[in-house]
């Protein structure tokens, strides 16, 4: 009876973890049923690789969209890591327990906001900055990038602060030990004994920021051209999935969904490209 | 086709599911489609639910193009679609015209030029003329923004201005409440959007000397007008035609053009 009623809840966990997998292998399906044969049909070349996206001409180059979808993601995180790392570092080393009992829940709360706040204070406070300072149009590169920067800082504080806070008091102990500066011994040892859990809150807002769309909507200006300055608008492939879903049939639609595809392998790669490190350093070590 | 938008079709559905579980007294009609006369139609379902207690009426937006589809389909009853002119797959719908709705040309207050003619606005837009100072204004680049493509709006402007090709250089914004606050944020934008969303934040220019005022409208002396229409299966429910005759009666024309849109005639 004890045995059976084990191995229930076993399998049903089970089930459940798998559940998971399933949805995301179905939405993986889904994706490329509709995408894939659009690709074959027009052909990589001329999706990839082309920069006019006029998909009532019959123009489905989505080149210009890859390359801001890349900007502006390497921009936020240029931003947004940082900033999120010395965050934690702060907050776990620096600042005593009770002070971070505050405001690190105060940090995640900022993960509660809905983007498109953060796309309103963007188009209010930040585009307009960025008007009368650098010039452009002010929706543009540059503050979809600040924007997704500060969107990110929940997750990066969050999770690099439990990955600070798990190393072994042993080791700070050791280093100040040694001899070691306080500085010195965040930076020598604790940073590398956590360095696998901050990178993965690197990537995991790295995914936050390539598919980020609303606030993205808001800011960027949605213009399909390749950005020759910060200040120039940009238009990220899931704006413009978000942007013609409504209105688009036959080989429109296909072109989202192919761009949708796009967008999953670029995260693949992206993720791809961040485990391998993480494993490489962990192994080198 | 038959999966567009499945999500939205999915919805309706659990709408309808919902409604004719509970009581299946109360027919339900489905309004889906233009954004821009969705609120009106809000407006409208409130005050006929008010006397008539034995529909319910679900409006949705989704745009033009969705509209005709849903109702073709019959996922929605009515159709609301605000273009030029309907395409031919709507030829099988019972169609009435519901308002009519100015598209005015905005710009911020700070701008000095106070009107332009149609063929400057063709220029700006299609990007061949891209300073302000050609068209009387100061030395300063123009910035385009446009809705996105797909809205009954911009194919309305793009029908009436005729031989149109927006600039690449142009913003896109993905509703006429975000093209007011760029335009109303940028001293060198110009946009357009529907002659009721016009405030105080924002100016809208004279085309070929006409203001997009109500009069201008209604006399067809200003050019940049676009009917709203409501569209439904021929063989309709008697529920359904009866909520169209209500629009059309006076008591729905005066509160459309209570609310700011134009009526019908």
């Amino acid at each position: 009876m004890k045995l059976n009623g084990e191995k229930i809840i076993r399998y049903t966990l089970v089930a459940v973890a798998f559940s998971a997998l399933a949805s995301l292998l179905l939405i993986a399906v889904f994706i490329m049923k509709e995408g894939v044969p659009f690709m074959v049909k027009v052909g990589l070349r001329d999706f990839l690789f082309a920069s006019d996206w006029d998909p009532q001409a019959g123009k489905y180059g989505i080149y210009p969209m890859v390359v801001a979808s890349l900007y502006v993601t390497f921009g936020a995180m240029l931003i947004g890591a940082p900033l999120g790392v010395a965050g934690a570092i702060f907050l776990t080393e620096f600042v005593p327990r009770s002070v971070m009992r505050v405001i690190k829940p105060t940090i995640e709360l900022l993960a509660g906001i809905p983007s498109v706040v953060f796309g309103f204070l963007g188009v209010m406070v930040l585009a307009p900055f960025i008007r009368s300072t650098l010039g452009g149009p002010g929706l543009s590169l540059l503050a979809a990038a600040v924007i997704l920067g500060i969107m990110v800082l929940p997750t990066v504080i969050s999770i690099s602060t439990d990955a600070i806070s798990a190393v072994p008091n042993s080791y700070r102990e050791g280093a100040l030990a040694l001899g070691a500066t306080r500085w010195q011994s965040v930076y020598m040892v604790i940073l590398k004994a956590a360095r696998p859990g901050i990178m993965a809150s690197l990537i995991l807002a790295m995914g936050r920021a390539l598919g980020e769309t609303m606030a993205v909507i808001m800011v960027a200006g949605n213009t399909v051209r390749i950005p020759h300055a910060v200040t120039d608008p940009v238009r990220t492939l899931t704006a413009n999935i978000a942007l013609e879903m409504a209105s688009a049939t036959g080989m429109a639609r296909e072109a989202l969904f192919a761009t949708g595809v796009v967008l999953f392998v670029v995260i693949m790669i992206l993720n791809g490209i961040a485990l391998s490190a993480i494993k490489g350093k962990v192994r080198g070590r | 086709m038959k999966n567009m938008n499945g999500f939205l079709g999915l919805a309706v559905l659990a709408g309808v599911i919902g409604v004719s579980g509970c009581g299946k007294s109360r027919e339900n009609i489905t309004m889906a489609g233009s954004t821009a006369f969705q609120p009106f139609a809000e407006k409208l379902a409130d005050h006929y639910l008010a006397t008539h207690p034995e529909v319910s009426i679900t409006v949705q937006g989704g745009g033009s193009s969705l509209g005709i589809q849903s109702a073709l389909s019959g996922t929605a009853q009515i159709g609301m679609a605000d273009l030029v002119k309907l395409p031919p797959e709507a030829a099988l719908l019972k169609s009435v015209v519901a308002a009519r709705d100015g598209i005015a040309v905005v710009l911020n207050p700070a701008n000095k030029v106070d009107s332009l003619t149609m063929d400057q606005v063709h220029d700006i837009f299609t990007g061949k003329i891209r300073n302000w100072k050609d068209v009387g204004g100061a030395d300063h680049a123009i910035a385009v923004i446009s809705r996105e493509a797909g809205s009954g709006t911009r194919s309305s402007f793009e029908q009436i201005v005729g031989n149109f090709k927006l600039t690449p250089d142009a913003l896109i914004q993905d509703s006429n409440g975000t093209i007011r606050e760029t335009v109303a944020n940028d001293a060198n934008a110009v946009g357009y959007l529907s002659h009721g969303l016009i405030n105080a934040k924002i100016k809208a220019v004279t085309v070929d000397g006409e203001a997009c005022s109500e009069a201008g409208i209604m006399s067809g002396s200003y050019k940049l007008v676009r009917p709203v229409f409501l569209m439904a299966k021929p063989d309709a429910s008697p529920a359904c035609l009866a909520f169209l005759d209500y629009v059309l009666s006076p008591e729905g024309q005066e509160l459309i053009h209570t609310n700011g849109l134009i009526r019908a005639k």
